[in-house]
């Protein structure tokens, strides 16, 4: 039940290094010790522990440490302090077409003192892709692809059960978006009883790369062949949540990294499922996919997550179960993904009205299925009926079917109750809407 | 990383290689305290140890020994050169990478694209293709010239079809100044326009910059620095304008526009040179911002020129009052790096394709036509070698059909143009 991670890009390794940042400090924060190994054993890998691994580190290392071994040890431990850490090894691949983002991440990581990047897990090359799809998906992604498929088979090998892929990128730019699409097909083609849940970030509407949409197109036409659910972040959300709800400033992608991986570390880290059987899920890529993607034509997830507040406010804050989930369940209905602002106007069509007129009159938002995720403090006690109410599903596939819940009893990255949301709903429609219009109209131009 | 090449030509691209160079140096100085000879030095720097005897070349990681530019330096007349090889920049060039002669071109297009282009054309492929053989991963030449000159427009045009020959996937980028109304060289229409066609045709982008708008720019700095109201405190240790601070104690004319221009090619390398959290290579440049291969004119503009000591952070309030077509509503391309420029704290560079060097190149037209329908000065470029009438005639169409093409995008600019229709989601 280990999930391998491949961060391709910019955008994905400098996500992928905020995703580990988060799922590392909340398994470490003095958390009940199932829950803590279990995401440990999923996410990274102990190195093991022989004479040669020390760290010097001085901020940590207490006086008296002595480490029993030959001569130079024993001159060295009175000149130096020595302490072993167990080091943590994330289980992912780091893939860019240029050095400095891996460089920079893998740095960032080791200064966090609790994890690391291998050492041996990345692969670069010196030029980027240059923007450009076609270059990322025909041309650098078959040439290096024996190099990655090595990595990846080697992070594999290292896994004691495989629990799936989650290859992580951006549709915007070149690297992430054209090899990224290429890896998701070799990952299909060599392991084809795995799971693959790609994590995508959609750019910013307005103009972060001016071919932003001819490559974003390209690939989800792609990888909706390929993969078995693409979860999706939107920038201008995520933005919003940021300045909004988290009354940030000046707002640096390195604060949506943040606000992204804190949603799809509520996602990933340990919950008990129905099927789980009382113990946290060994397989928890194959149950979200499987609760989500009922239909092979309908894979696109979208997440939220709630309470979302800037960390000087939590602790001034109380939550309750109740308030949280109708707060929650009007998101999902009125399309948002924050507290602030929800229109409360937005109701499910009456069922009298039929059932196939259009589902998106009044700006509401039809589910074809929710994850509703629940970690913290009398998480047991909570009231998910809203969730169940037929009316803000599609008729064909009936309320008990398509509400999945997981429950955790072990409080989430300092929240005391939170809940995360996974959907499959038309939440996304509007921007991919948009996106296929823009790409259409700069093709047709001339 | 990877490496560019700099490629300075004539008298004009020489002068404004030496303060890029110069610039360069000082940013690396002010970044770089380590004295690592690092990722972002090789860009543009080779680190030589002359006690090697393979020639030298050392490693990324190392301590520097001796920096040596990444550039050849071509001029048809030895003034400038020997001028730089005599100033303090004299260890950053090698002597296998100059190539001077001793008459100069005359102001003559022809002379300098065809008597010398054919006459030293070995010699600069292999100055060339020695420079590119020192880098690991070439990836851009940045072509350095004058548009109204000899050597600059005539030589600096045929060494670009040269890198299109011998390096056709290595991106082009073209720095070129264009003369002012009252440049004082009489044929300069005539070399400009004679270049822009080969421009049009061999370059991947070029950024053209007027000697005129470098003279407001630096008036208008003049006359805040003399002038500054009272509450505003200059910052003199600004590298945009001056080289205060520089190696050479006194300034020369030219130096503070050519600063200019220096800077320019000094920012659009930050992004692939030092980190950020939103990187742009230069090859993005051209995918993004040329539409239509012709169309790869790119205008700069730079900000801070001066610094004011409380200046605000541009965001992207420009984006509701440009005009833009109507297939590219959103047409931004962003990059976002760490490290700011020496002396400022922000600085922010454009690269607009814009319909505005129209006026520009249709000035331009109407100087040429003024000499060329009287055949002045033209018996002097049909003298030379392999040079005829339909050269001109050709150029001149040329020109023509470009300033159409950008007239085409403007005509478009009030209308609504309907979208095309194309299948609709079923609701």
């Amino acid at each position: 039940m280990s999930v391998v991670t491949v961060q391709l890009g910019q955008c994905g390794n400098q996500v992928g290094q905020e995703l580990f940042d988060v799922i590392s400090s909340d398994a470490q924060d003095g958390q009940r010790k199932t829950y803590s190994s279990v995401s440990r054993e999923r996410f990274f890998r102990q190195t093991s522990q022989g004479g040669k691994k020390m760290r010097y580190n001085k901020n940590k290392a207490p006086r008296g440490f002595y480490y029993d071994c030959c001569y130079v040890g024993k001159v060295l431990k009175y000149f130096f302090f020595f302490l072993r850490v167990p080091d943590f090894e994330a289980r992912a691949v780091l893939v860019d077409m240029e050095p400095k983002v891996i460089n920079h991440s893998m740095n960032r990581a080791a200064k966090s003192g609790r994890w690391r990047y291998a050492e041996a897990s990345h692969f670069s090359q010196k030029q980027g892709s240059g923007n450009n799809w076609a270059n990322g998906f025909r041309v650098l992604g078959p040439r290096h692809r024996d190099a990655v498929e090595e990595l990846v088979r080697r992070e594999v090998e290292h896994c004691d059960v495989l629990a799936g892929f989650i290859p992580m990128m951006s549709v915007a730019g070149g690297t992430g978006s054209g090899v990224g699409t290429f890896v998701t097909q070799c990952l299909r083609d060599v392991y084809p009883s795995s799971f693959v849940l790609n994590h995508l970030t959609w750019p910013y509407g307005t103009g972060e790369v001016i071919v932003q949409n001819y490559n974003s197109v390209l690939t989800l036409a792609h990888l909706y062949q390929l993969s078995d659910a693409l979860l999706v972040h939107e920038n201008d959300a995520v933005h919003r949540i940021c300045s909004q709800q988290l009354n940030l400033k000046q707002i640096s992608f390195g604060d949506l990294n943040r606000v992204i991986a804190h949603q799809l570390a509520g996602v990933l880290q340990p919950a008990l499922t129905p099927d789980s059987c009382g113990a946290y899920s060994g397989n928890p890529l194959g149950e979200l996919v499987s609760a989500l993607a009922c239909h092979p034509e309908y894979k696109l997830l979208s997440a939220c997550s709630i309470p979302q507040m800037a960390s000087a406010s939590i602790a001034f804050s109380t939550f309750s179960w109740p308030a949280l989930l109708k707060h929650l369940r009007q998101m999902l209905i009125a399309n948002t993904k924050m507290e602030e602002g929800i229109d409360w106007q937005v109701r499910p069509p009456p069922a009298s009205a039929g059932r196939t007129s259009s589902l998106t009159a009044g700006g509401f938002n039809a589910s074809l299925a929710n994850l509703l995720i629940l970690r913290g403090k009398d998480v047991y006690s909570a009231e998910t009926g809203g969730f169940e109410d037929p009316a803000i599903y599609t008729s064909w596939l009936p309320p008990a079917e398509a509400l999945s819940l997981w429950k955790s009893p072990v409080p989430f990255d300092k929240y005391e109750k939170s809940a995360t949301l996974v959907s499959n709903s038309q939440a996304l429609l509007r921007p991919l809407d948009d996106m296929v219009r823009k790409a259409w109209n700069m093709f047709a131009s001339r | 990383m990877t490496q560019s090449v700099v490629v300075q030509v004539g008298q004009c691209g020489n002068q404004v290689g030496c303060r890029f160079w110069d610039l360069a140096l000082r940013e690396h100085a002010h970044v770089n305290k380590r004295g690592l000879y690092d990722e972002a030095l090789s860009s543009f720097f080779r680190n030589v140890d002359l006690r090697k005897s393979d020639g030298g070349d050392c490693c990324v990681g190392g301590r520097i020994q001796h920096l040596k530019a990444r550039a050849v330096l071509i001029d048809m007349e030895e003034g400038v050169v020997n001028g730089i090889l005599q100033g303090p920049l004299r260890e950053v060039f090698d002597s296998t990478q100059l190539l001077t002669d001793v008459s100069g071109s005359g102001n003559n297009w022809a002379v300098g694209h065809l008597t010398y282009g054919s006459a030293y054309r070995e010699a600069i492929v292999n100055k060339l293709r020695k420079a590119a053989e020192h880098c690991d991963c070439l990836q851009c030449f940045f072509l350095i010239h004058s548009m109204g000159g000899g050597t600059g427009s005539g030589l600096g045009t045929r060494v670009l079809s040269l890198l299109e020959e011998e390096f056709p996937d290595v991106c082009r980028i073209v720095t070129a100044m264009y003369p002012s109304a009252e440049d004082d060289v009489i044929t300069s229409p005539y070399n400009s326009v004679l270049a822009m066609r080969e421009l049009t045709e061999h370059a991947d982008c070029v950024l053209p910059v007027e000697n005129q708008s470098l003279v407001d720019i630096v008036n208008k700095i003049s006359v805040m620095s003399h002038g500054a109201k009272p509450g505003s405190v200059l910052r003199k240790d600004s590298t945009v304008t001056s080289g205060q601070g520089s190696l050479s104690p006194t300034e020369k004319p030219f130096d503070a526009m050519n600063n200019i221009v220096a800077n320019l090619l000094l920012n659009i390398t930050s992004s692939a040179r030092f980190e950020g959290s939103l990187n742009m290579d230069l090859n993005e440049i051209a995918m993004n911002l040329v539409p239509f291969p012709r169309l790869h004119y790119l205008v700069p503009s730079l900000t801070p020129l001066y610094t004011l000591a409380d200046v605000n952070i541009p965001t992207r309030r420009l984006r509701p009052s440009l005009p833009f077509v109507s297939w590219n509503q959103e047409g931004w391309k962003t990059g976002l790096c760490s490290v700011p420029p020496v002396g400022h704290s922000h600085s922010l560079l454009a690269l607009a394709n814009n319909t505005c060097v129209k006026p520009t190149f249709m000035e331009l037209r109407d100087r040429f036509t003024k000499l060329y329908r009287k055949k002045a000065h033209l018996h002097h470029y049909l003298d030379v070698d392999g040079m005829e009438q339909s050269i001109f005639s050709e150029s001149l169409s040329s020109l023509s059909e470009l300033i159409d093409e950008y007239h085409q995008l403007d005509a478009t600019k009030a209308r609504l143009i309907p979208d095309a229709p194309r299948l609709s989601i079923a609701r």
